[in-house]
């Protein structure tokens, strides 16, 4: 595809704007932001890949990999600024689902230990790891806000506060998890995975483009799972002080 | 000489740049019952959670038993003092579940429910009923029983009967006076009903503003208030229940 004609592409988006004129939806401008910061983040992303890919080296593909991870992590801490150093655990988690599905993934052979498919795949998973990390926390605040009264009871019973945390941590860790499943459940009725579409596109066999989506299809599942059940069990003692007192996030 | 149950000295309790406690001082012996009075906001409730290490104090020591909670092993000294809300929260499951709740949480399990439900004056039909059914008065008194069944020899209670009518308070009161009398518990009992205070309380203690302004038997302590503040409290209370 030539440069000339993905500019021509660009009406869709300006119809978008008229239409968001037209009725006053009022999202012209953040209509033209994400184009903008979609253009700009793609085409950079483009060329750091070709420079990364031609260059052949390990160092670039970890560096590459650590700042998806460190976005991701970054992404995700805002959504429960209030647990004093929740970074920490998510790093944790999303370290150890890179790391652990990396290693299926190689150590199969899968997977050639090339930068086109490590950093491709990577922001895959992370990116979804992402989503749930950030969802858990979400529901993670609003479970110790609504459950202050029953955490408070166990502890005052004697309970520790694993104990005390522990129901409410389960449901954090299946809110983070339940959005991957149920889009894993009805993959390819209602939409095609972005990826699978690409190589389709790009005119390679369905029945291999399949092979690949389903790969990565069980790896996020698994990723989702794997930064879930870390990020749930790294982050509940930072609720609670060293006298084992539930802090209530505010 | 009596002994000491609890004993706090010099506390307070500052949380971001609010003062909530202020130079609390006082002593309370093993088997005794000390009501704690005073309008709300008084910091009664504050006092208690530093008993059971729900709150740190910011300055100054509480002892349990001549150990400072701090130095306690936390669940340990939460099985040893006790505590009861002012709303039961139950959990999930049968009455049976919320009784046991507090033992199973240790590895215990529970010897004879029926008698535990029977001392805190429920029906033993209840026992598989879902906690969730029950009413007001019948969730405080599994609240009470589920604190109960750990033995603790201190009990804190803040307004237990407060959110109970007249009947249900009556019969939860009864129900811990029994208790103490059978297990020489220690009570420290946050009340804003001065009848009760009255009726349950050998020793008194009148908060306000933060500090305990004074302290005395219940006996002697409403007949003859030593300062404004108490003077103040007992009159505003007396026009109230007229
Ligand atoms: N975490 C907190 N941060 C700031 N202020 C608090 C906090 N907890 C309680 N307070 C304040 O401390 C004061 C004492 O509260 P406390 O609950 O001990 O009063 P109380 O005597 O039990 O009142 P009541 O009779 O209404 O239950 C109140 O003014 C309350 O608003
Ligand atoms: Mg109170």
């Amino acid at each position: 595809m030539t440069f000339l004609s993905l500019s021509f592409t660009l009406l869709f988006v300006v119809v978008a704007m008229v239409l968001s004129l037209w009725l006053k939806l009022g999202v012209e401008r953040d209509l033209v932001i994400a184009s903008v910061r979609a253009v700009i983040q793609l085409l950079l992303i483009g060329y750091i890949l070709k420079f990364v890919f031609a260059s052949h080296t390990v160092l670039f593909i970890l560096a590459m990999v650590a700042l998806i991870v460190g976005v991701a992590a970054w992404n995700a801490r805002s959504r429960a600024k209030t647990i004093p150093g929740v970074i920490w655990p998510i790093l944790a988690g999303l370290v150890a689902t890179e790391i652990a599905t990396q290693a299926v993934l190689l150590g199969i052979g899968v997977i050639p230990f090339q930068a086109r498919y490590i950093i491709t795949i990577s922001g895959m998973i992370v990116g979804n790891s992402m989503v749930a990390a950030g969802l858990l926390l979400n529901r993670l605040q609003r479970e110790v806000t609504n459950g202050e009264a029953e955490i408070t009871m166990v502890l005052a019973l004697g309970g520790t506060p694993k104990q005390a945390i522990y129901p409410h941590i389960k449901q954090a860790i299946r809110a983070g998890m339940i959005p991957t499943i149920d889009s894993t459940k009805t993959t390819g009725l209602v939409q095609l995975p972005g990826m699978m579409t690409g190589q389709i596109i790009a005119g390679a066999d369905p029945v291999q483009a399949v092979r690949y989506q389903l790969m990565i299809l069980f790896c996020i599942l698994a990723g989702s799972a794997i930064t879930s059940i870390v990020i749930g069990f790294l982050t509940y003692p930072r609720l609670f002080t060293s006298y084992q007192q539930l802090i209530v996030p505010k | 000489m009596e002994q000491i149950a609890m004993r706090f000295d010099n506390v307070g309790v500052t949380v971001a740049g609010n003062r909530l406690l202020t130079d609390v001082t006082g002593t309370v012996h093993k088997g005794r019952t000390v009501a704690l009075i005073g309008p709300s906001g008084a910091g009664k409730s504050t006092l208690l959670s530093l008993c059971n290490l729900l709150r740190t104090p910011s300055a100054g020591s509480v002892y349990v038993e001549e150990k400072e909670v701090r130095e306690w092993p936390v669940q340990a000294l939460r099985q040893k003092v006790g505590m009861v809300f002012q709303t039961a929260t139950m959990f999930p499951g049968t009455v049976e579940d919320n009784l046991a709740y507090g033992l199973r949480l240790h590895g215990q399990s529970l010897q004879n429910p029926e008698a535990l439900l029977e001392n805190v004056g429920l029906s033993t039909d209840l026992l598989h009923k879902p906690a969730a059914e029950l009413s007001g008065g019948q969730k405080q008194r599994v609240a009470l029983g589920r604190t109960l069944a750990m033995r603790p020899d201190i009990l804190l209670l803040d307004e237990v009967t407060s959110a109970l009518d007249i009947h249900a308070k009556h019969d939860v009161e009864t129900t811990i006076l029994d208790v103490r009398d059978r297990f020489k518990t220690t009570l420290f009992w946050v009340t804003h009903d001065l009848d009760q205070a009255r009726r349950v309380a050998d020793e008194v203690w009148f908060m306000a503003g933060g500090s305990v302004i004074e302290q005395g038997p219940a006996t002697s302590l409403f007949e003859h208030p030593n300062t404004p503040e108490l003077k103040a409290f007992l009159s505003e209370e007396e026009e109230e229940t007229k």
